[in-house]
């Protein structure tokens, strides 16, 4: 059997597995946090959001990777 | 092998135009779509393509709305001007006084209210039947974006701490030197380049899926309709699931909108809060 195709979008699933609990633990820890400490939220948001945007990256790097022009071997 | 392509030169560029012999085959839209030929100056440098003139549509309705409403403003508020203020007061008060404080935030104020409005209004393109694509759902917006919100923090930090900025940003204090070289080689990475890149392929990724999500949806509606519907086959009534969800998809895309909206600004709002705060 062959199978044709790109693996780009493969890679791309594989690492957003890793960022889709990242950001999941980020947001409920964030949601834990105002929970207990609700004159916090303002600042727990911003660090939020800060959190994501690291924990994302590696998805968007994946992303990135199937545009990169790789040497054919 | 017989497909279905998208003339992506018309208006309406999620309503393919059937090609050749229609029996066969399903073909989803492809990355083509976000290269339409072009309208106007054709073989130009100023060519204009269909997501040209929505980007220059945008800016003249962001231009319109933001002059005419605010050129009358009332102490009891029209209508039109709550929903005006309810808008200018969120980005105002959530984001950037929020984030900055209320002395730095009212000297980013301009900038970072800019960034909202023209980010949204070029996301808002993507679900407006007959635009039908985000005006940053091509790298050009997104990028020119996040160099602005890169310059932004680089210019925030040198103002505030003078070249030390640098210093500040890369070295952590105490720590024995090998381990401080690896980190800053590590910050150097993480504030300089995935910063700005990130922030570019979040806000051009979101557009782009979404936008694929929904051609999706309606080009399979449209296959499952008139294609095997037309030719008898029962299956084809599969199209109602796909035209409810492309419904669905297009009240997600007007909620992601304004989410990638909000992300970007309150992300080079908190850039700039961490370029300007005291050394660590």
């Amino acid at each position: 059997m062959n199978v044709v195709g790109q693996l780009a979008p493969l890679a791309f699933g594989l690492a957003a597995i890793g960022s889709g609990i990242g950001v999941g633990i980020v947001i409920g820890k964030t949601i834990e946090s105002v929970a207990r400490q609700p004159e916090l939220q303002g600042r727990l948001q911003g660090l939020m959001f800060l959190g994501i945007a690291l924990v994302e990256a590696l998805a968007f790097i994946a992303i990135a990777v199937a545009f990169i022009p790789f040497p054919k071997p | 092998m017989p497909e279905i392509a998208i003339n992506t030169s018309t208006v309406f560029s999620v309503l393919p135009f059937v090609k050749g012999d229609t029996g066969g085959g399903f073909q989803g839209p492809s990355i083509d779509e976000f290269f339409p030929g072009p309208i106007f100056f054709a073989g130009t440098p100023f060519e204009l393509n269909r997501i040209m003139l929505i980007r220059l549509l945008v800016v003249v309705v962001l231009f319109l709305v933001l002059v005419v409403g605010t050129r009358n403003l009332k102490i009891v508020p029209t209508r039109a001007q709550v929903v005006l203020e309810l808008v200018f007061g969120f980005v105002r008060n959530g984001i950037v006084i929020g984030t900055l404080g209320e002395k730095n935030g009212k000297r980013f104020m301009g900038v970072l209210m800019t960034i909202f409005f023209v980010t949204l209004g070029m996301n808002l393109t993507g679900t407006i039947p007959g635009l039908q694509i985000a005006g940053t759902s091509v790298i050009g917006i997104p990028l020119l974006m996040s160099v602005i919100a890169f310059v932004l923090f680089i210019y925030a930090g040198i103002k505030q701490h003078g070249l030390w900025y640098f210093k500040n940003a890369l070295i952590l204090p105490g720590l024995n030197p090998a381990m401080a070289i690896f980190l800053a080689v590590l910050e150097l990475l993480s504030t300089f380049i995935v910063r700005p890149v990130t922030l570019t392929l979040r806000l051009l990724m979101n557009m782009v899926a979404g936008h694929m999500l929904l051609a999706l949806c309606f080009l399979a509606t449209n296959f499952f309709f008139f294609t095997v519907l037309a030719n008898g086959n029962a299956i084809g009534l599969l199209g109602i699931g796909t035209f409810a969800f492309g419904i669905a998809f297009t009240a997600l895309e007007l909620f992601v909108a304004a989410l990638q909206a909000y992300v970007f600004t309150i992300l080079t709002a908190i850039y700039i809060q961490m370029a300007l705060a005291e050394e660590h």
